[in-house]
């Protein structure tokens, strides 16, 4: 016998704090990007994007970059016909959505700066560029419309075809949908017996600015086009090929092989995706797109770009009666993949853990001359969980209590779970009084209101103030029926394999698609404990539809919910699968056999048989009981019968400087409950990388656009990426509430730090400059903001100036793009 | 078209290239030393970094032409990888969990390795300020702060993966 026996000592993998086994690759540079992958005979692609955002495509001449050495041939979209396929709306958010045709390659019309309009094919891809610059195309410039605020007028229109900018209004009211009483009623009640609180905060456009720029492969050389593509979403690429351009999905194989980051920026179907297989295919020959990083800020889909417009209504000691929520969703030029979905998502977490007796929400989505929008770490959910643990502390101040008083006062009691709320959503589990007694004492919540005390009598220049965000989540995306109640186009449910090989080794396939996840490791944890072995004799195979044939990829913090409870049944399987195979080896009755530590044993005897033994005897299958086939291996598909729901509480300390504007951070801590932990040293990862991204939000990154719809902050130098230098230490602890609708009792974590930090932050500023008349500062925090807010009274208002520094004309500057008058190259 | 030699990760090459190629491209395209990354057009991210004569620099920001003559080391010459032996500061970001997506990773490292050649001892500040070249988007910098203190001999145990960095007085 080969096979490897059961692992010697039985200490849990799961809830071990395991080294990766993805980083012995990742840190010694034995890595496959996308762009790393050469082929024979491959050529390189250039896209030609246009200036504006928004003209008429009136001439293009390719002759000279045809010309240019080393190029093969220059396309247009005159050039293709059907089998280019088309970019895919996944999510239309109510029947009548106006959902203009997404073509990879503008024909006769430009929506954004930065839509393709023609593309190169070279032997390098300097070639390639070099030609893409001689492309002349003749545009006719259009009016642009570029802010929500404008969009919703309807004046300037980005599509004037459809005759307005408004794509669709998605409505729910719990009154309408029997989940509560009337809002309407619940604020004209508090008009005059009560608080209402009107305001209006603006979620500004941010870019997911994954590390690794976006790549495509395409190779037609085989019976079956295989493309590798750095993306998060193989499997629904491969559907989007197969439903749009007419080849059968069978002749397509899609890989995801390394990806560097995602953080939902590369959940998406995209036009140099399509560009790429409709060349390869064209030329015969393997293709291969790279974008450069300011394609990639200007072109690849952004997120966020909401205008929140909130009516709270409450009683004068703060009991909250009713929440009305108008949204503004910017859409950009194009619905995306998931599109008004993302803001959808959000409807269902304004009211968070709070127990509201009436909500209403509205939001409309709208087009702009601006590159698209869709989903970014959390995805409506970092949106409506601002809005609502703003508008908390805000009612705490007009209350007069601290803020975590009027949170307590409002919050689903731990003893009332499971509790469905007025969105409709049953929360399975949760303890709010825990997370929060633990977060405040790690954080010294007592004596640092003493601190901020201290420094309002000594009127401190320097003003502290400390912000709360006890947010909740649903992720675990998503129960396919709840998804099709919603129009989504696909289903929510994950696959798994369990395959056991001859010498016992276990492969295990997954269906989620990992891109810095840590799935090989945590799921291998899971397994090696689920059939006994050693963590080392599990491999995990993902990310390759031809190796993963059936899954539904990695984003919405589904992975470990949804893809790990597939892994935890098909394991299960393996086990149903081997039990009478071990009976009858063991020449025992299958009702005396246990199964411990990866072994078989007959109980009241010494007899036992571990799980690599039974593997390789199945691989011989010279020895089986009759009419039993000699394969162990198992699948299984998962689909949840609810959304997950992990929450916690985050307290930030901001010292901000009240003669500059400057705002500093102090301390920040959170305890979260994610149920049970599988690996808490990837928890922590994914807290520490979340929280950074949600601070960035509060005070750094913006995707500013000037008036004429130019990206003014299309580049790193501008799009301000937070560096180590502008970040702390971060203190995080958990407390357990385990999750009742999955066997590991696991709670997603991927997106929660980015959810909860920003409101945390900002309500730290606000609260620091509450005594100065502050209420309110608009994201990003900047010093010129918190300055205007200080001395002007105002949220801090526009920063597109500052900004578009270097876009100023009397400087001369123009930033990438030839913004003179009349035919630009 | 322009001859540069020089050694790459111990080996030595020599070659005619266009004279405006980066040495990040002549580094992949040329040697195939895609262990080394490109993650920026105007040298803010530092994926790309590697060693110039012992200096970090980023590739993307220097010519082929201009390292003629020099020795460069990139990520994969870093340490004995065929011997399956490790950095210090490779073992260290994988001890204390200081990566994820991997993509910023070469140039953390080789920007980290710098670092410690010049400062062996940094504060938490100091590290913070050595490596703000280097743009990582998935870890939040937390854990790549513990990476390089634990290299440094700063960290006592590795990953506590709660709470903030533990400093002791290891030296």
């Amino acid at each position: 016998m080969t096979a490897v026996e059961a692992r010697p000592e039985q200490t849990n993998e799961i809830g071990r704090d395991r080294r990766r086994k993805e980083d012995a690759r990742l840190i010694t540079g034995r890595t496959r990007w996308t762009d790393n992958i050469n082929l024979p005979g491959m050529l390189h692609l250039a896209m030609v994007r246009s200036p504006f955002a928004h003209a008429r495509i009136t001439g293009i001449d390719t002759s000279a970059a045809e010309e240019s050495e080393g190029v093969v041939t220059v396309l247009a979209a005159k050039d293709f016909d059907e089998t280019l396929g088309v970019c895919i709306n996944a999510w239309p958010i109510t029947p009548d959505q106006k959902t203009p045709a997404h073509p990879p390659i503008a024909s006769d019309r430009v929506a954004f700066a930065g839509e393709i309009v023609a593309v190169v094919a070279a032997r390098s891809a300097a070639a390639a560029r070099d030609a893409a610059e001689m492309v002349e195309v003749d545009y006719e410039e259009l009016p642009a419309v570029v802010s929500l605020e404008e969009a919703v007028k309807d004046e300037v229109l980005a599509h004037p075809d459809l005759g307005t900018n408004k794509s669709a209004l998605w409505v729910f009211d719990s009154a309408q949908a029997g989940t509560g009483g009337s809002v309407d009623e619940a604020i004209s009640a508090a008009r005059t017996d009560g608080i209402v609180l009107e305001r209006t905060y603006r979620q500004q456009r941010l870019i997911p600015a994954f590390m690794e720029p976006r790549s495509v492969v395409c190779d037609p050389t085989g019976e079956q086009i295989t493309v590798w593509s750095a993306t998060q979403i193989p499997h629904i690429l491969r559907f989007a090929f197969a439903a749009t351009t007419g080849v059968p999905e069978s002749k397509i194989r899609v890989i995801a092989p390394d990806v560097g980051g995602g953080f939902g920026g590369k959940l998406q179907q995209t036009p140099e995706e399509m560009i790429v297989f409709a060349l390869a295919r064209r030329l015969g020959k393997p293709v291969k797109y790279t974008e450069t990083r300011s394609e990639s800020l200007l072109s690849a889909h952004h997120g966020r770009d909401q205008i929140q417009k909130l009516t709270l209504s409450a009683t004068k000691d703060g009991q909250v009666t009713g929440l009305k929520v108008e949204l503004d969703a910017n859409l950009g030029a194009y619905v995306a993949i998931v599109g008004g979905g993302v803001p959808v998502l959000g409807a269902f977490m304004f009211n968070a853990i709070y127990k509201f007796p009436a909500y209403q929400f509205n939001c409309q989505t709208v087009f702009t001359n601006t590159t698209w929008t869709d989903a970014y770490r959390g995805a409506g959910r970092p949106e409506a969980t601002y809005a609502i643990e703003r508008l908390m502390d805000e009612l705490a101040a007009e209350v007069g209590v601290d803020p975590l008083a009027i949170r307590e006062k409002n919050w689903i009691k731990h003893e009332e779970f499971p509790f469905t709320t007025i969105a409709g959503l049953t929360y399975d589990s949760g303890n709010y009084e825990a997370a929060t007694a633990k977060a405040k004492e790690l954080f010294g919540y007592d004596e640092l209101r003493r601190e901020q005390a201290e420094r309002r009598a000594n009127n401190d220049p320097v003003q502290l103030g400390i912000g709360i965000s006890t947010f909740t989540e649903m992720c675990g995306l998503a129960p396919s029926r709840v998804l099709g109640s919603l129009d989504y186009g696909a289903g929510g449910w994950e696959h798994a394999q369990v395959r056991l090989t001859p010498t016992g080794k276990v492969e295990v396939i997954t269906g989620a698609s990992a891109h810095g996840q840590g799935h090989e490791t945590a799921f291998s944890q899971i397994v090696a404990d689920r059939l006994g072995v050693p963590f080392e004799d599990v491999e995990v195979l993902h990310g390759d539809t031809q190796i993963a044939a059936k899954g539904y990829d990695t984003y919405g913090s589904r992975s470990l919910v949804v893809g790990g409870e597939a892994l935890v049944r098909a394991a299960d399987k393996v086990l149903e699968k081997a039990k009478p195979i071990a009976a009858h080896l063991l020449e025992a009755s299958v009702d005396d056999l246990e199964f411990t530590g990866g072994r078989w044993t007959v109980r009241g005897t010494d007899q036992g048989m571990s799980i690599g033994e039974l593997s390789t005897a199945v691989f011989a299958a010279h020895n089986l009981p009759d009419g039993v086939e000699a394969n162990l291996d198992s699948e299984a598909t998962f689909d949840p019968e609810n959304f997950n729901f992990p929450h916690g509480t985050h307290l930030c300390a901001m010292e901000v400087d009240t003669e500059t504007g400057q705002v500093k951070m102090r301390k920040y801590v959170c305890c979260d409950d994610i149920g049970n932990i599988i690996n808490p040293l990837i928890v922590a990862g994914q807290v520490h990388g979340g929280l950074v991204q949600g601070i960035a939000q509060a005070l750094w990154e913006d995707a500013v656009y000037d008036e004429a719809g130019t990206l003014v902050a299309g580049s790193f130098v501008d799009y301000l990426l937070p560096t180590a230098a502008d970040t702390i230490s971060f203190e995080i602890d958990h407390t357990t509430s385990p999750a009742t609708t999955n066997t590991l009792g696991t709670k997603g974590v991927g997106e929660a730090g980015t959810i909860a930090s920003t409101p945390a932050v900002v309500n730290a500023v606000v609260d620091a400059l509450r005594p100065l008349g502050v209420h309110d500062v608009t994201m990003p925090c900047t010093p010129e903001r918190v300055w205007r807010a200080i001395n002007e009274g105002s949220a801090g208002g526009e920063t597109t100036g500052a900004a578009a520094a270097h876009f100023d004309q009397s400087t001369g500057m123009s930033g990438n793009v030839d913004r003179t008058e009349g035919d630009v190259q | 078209m322009a001859r540069i030699s020089m050694r790459v990760d111990g080996m030595k090459v020599t070659d005619d290239v266009e004279p405006r190629t980066l040495l990040v491209q002549y580094l992949r395209e040329g040697l195939g030393k895609t262990g080394t990354v490109i993650g920026c057009d105007t040298s803010n991210c530092g994926a790309c970094t590697v060693h110039l004569d012992g200096d970090s620099v980023k590739s993307c920001n220097v010519l082929a032409v201009q390292a003629d003559g020099c020795e460069v080391t990139t990520i994969e010459g870093l340490a004995d990888t065929v011997e399956g032996d490790l950095h210090p500061v490779q073992e260290a970001f994988r001890e204390c969990h200081g990566l994820q997506c991997g993509f910023c990773t070469p140039g953390m490292i080789m920007q980290s390795v710098d670092l410690l050649k010049r400062n062996p001892q940094p504060s938490e500040d100091e590290i913070r300020e050595g490596i703000e070249g280097n743009l990582c988007r998935c870890t939040g910098y937390h854990n790549i702060v513990r990476a390089v203190q634990y290299a440094s001999g700063h960290l006592a145990t590795a990953a506590s993966p709660r709470g903030a960095t533990e400093e002791v007085d290891a030296l």
